[in-house]
């Protein structure tokens, strides 16, 4: 069972969730899809870890096979080529390596080379294997790191807990695809509402089984919470304000690998995804 | 010798824009014919790569020299490529500039920036 979780900003305890989540099972997977600045590792620290790169194919030209018709530059939505003086230039950090050009190229002067853009670890910490990606600095998309993690998955975990980038842009797309159930974390203020619709919409839009985590709550009005009864969205926990918590995550450990009230309260969470997913199955087969 | 500056309307009078990738118009001026002619960036709209097009454009108008505020490092390199020399405005307008171009008071751009690439910039 895949679960995602995400939120459409950050800062909302995705990674909490998570990391959390993952822990909270015998037998998990715990993937870190937010690789333009992925944190889970910081929390499982992973032992015996294996690195993978990952590249994305761009193109190289070859400029005496070049006539300068200008077909590729045309085609290119992200304007990643120009002609100048006889010679078509190309910038490698502007492309999204969707491999247009190479197919247009009608003299064949355009073939595809090899783009480092990150890289892939796989580790392990205790009962989770932890799997992160890792988008190098200044590289356009983490798409491809996304597609990387998330391919192969071995199906002997009982749990994979992906955790998302923040907003809902390609690569939280990406990321959620093939999720079974969706796990949208919100903050109880009006501006945590209004990325919680965004959210909302894309899992909606997906047709994704999902459910809301109310973290940060405290007494008072929770904008959020209001936002889901309205909606009729499924609440599946309310995460408490609470010291203890903020201590044990601020010093960088698994709230419940430490705490039993913790590791009760997220092994439930898991327990109702889990029904959620199984009655979405007999419901939707 | 044909200058091109980015300018914010269709004439003489107009602003110089602070963008050059993004900028509405360009101004190809001939500085021995005195003619001036308009184009429409068909750059500024684009999702990303606005500079690298945009400097296409002025390539392929046979200018001699691009006089901006600011240019990014895809657009300066191609730019460069073209052996198109690079002078910084000295105000907005864009009499001043030709007459300070003419007069060879221009100083090159030196400040290459490293692009907004998705994040703003004025």
């Amino acid at each position: 069972m895949k679960i995602a979780v995400l939120s459409g900003k950050g800062g909302t305890g995705k990674t909490l969730v998570s990391v959390n989540l993952a822990a909270s099972a015998i037998d998990s997977c715990y993937i870190d899809c937010d690789v333009e600045e992925p944190n889970g590792h910081l929390f499982f620290n992973p032992k015996d870890i294996k690195t993978e790169n990952v590249s994305v194919k761009i193109p190289s030209v070859d400029n005496k096979l070049c006539s300068g018709c200008r077909k590729c530059i045309d085609f290119c939505r992200f304007n990643a080529l120009a002609y100048i003086k006889n010679n078509l230039l190309i910038f490698d950090d502007v492309c999204h390596f969707c491999g247009g050009c190479v197919l247009f190229c009608p003299e064949k002067a355009l073939s595809e080379k090899d783009y480092a853009v990150g890289e892939v670890q796989r580790g392990v910490s205790g009962n989770v294997e932890v799997i992160t990606g890792i988008l190098h600095t200044g590289k356009e998309s983490g798409v491809p790191i996304i597609k990387t993690l998330l391919e192969n998955l071995q199906g002997n975990k009982k749990f994979t807990v992906i955790d998302c980038p923040p907003g809902s842009a390609c690569t939280v797309m990406e990321s959620i695809k093939d999720a079974d159930y969706c796990l949208l974390v919100a903050e109880p203020t009006l501006f945590g509402v209004h990325n919680l619709n965004m959210v909302h919409e894309l899992v909606t839009l997906f047709g994704k089984p999902h459910g809301v985590v109310l973290n940060k709550c405290q007494e008072g009005d929770n904008p959020a919470e209001e936002f889901c009864l309205e909606k009729g969205i499924n609440i599946i926990g309310k995460i408490p304000f609470e010291n203890e918590l903020g201590t044990l995550n601020a010093q960088g450990h698994i709230a419940v690998r430490k705490n039993e009230t913790y590791r009760e309260f997220f092994s439930s969470m898991l327990q109702i995804v889990s029904k959620g997913v199984q009655n979405e199955a007999t419901t939707h087969p | 010798m044909k200058v091109a500056i980015p300018v914010n309307d269709k004439s003489m009078e107009a602003s110089v824009s602070e963008s050059f990738g993004r900028t509405p118009y360009y101004l190809i001026y001939d500085t021995e014919s005195k003619e001036s002619v308009f184009l429409d960036n068909s750059a500024i709209a684009s999702q990303g790569g606005a500079g690298i097009k945009a400097a296409q454009i002025v390539v392929d108008n046979r200018v001699n020299a691009l006089i901006t505020p600011r240019c990014g490092e895809n657009a300066a390199e191609i730019i460069q490529a073209a052996n198109i020399k690079l002078f910084k405005t000295i105000n907005d307008s864009i009499k001043d500039n030709l007459t300070a171009f003419v007069e060879g008071k221009l100083a090159l751009l030196e400040e290459i920036h490293a692009g907004f690439h998705g994040h703003g910039g004025t």
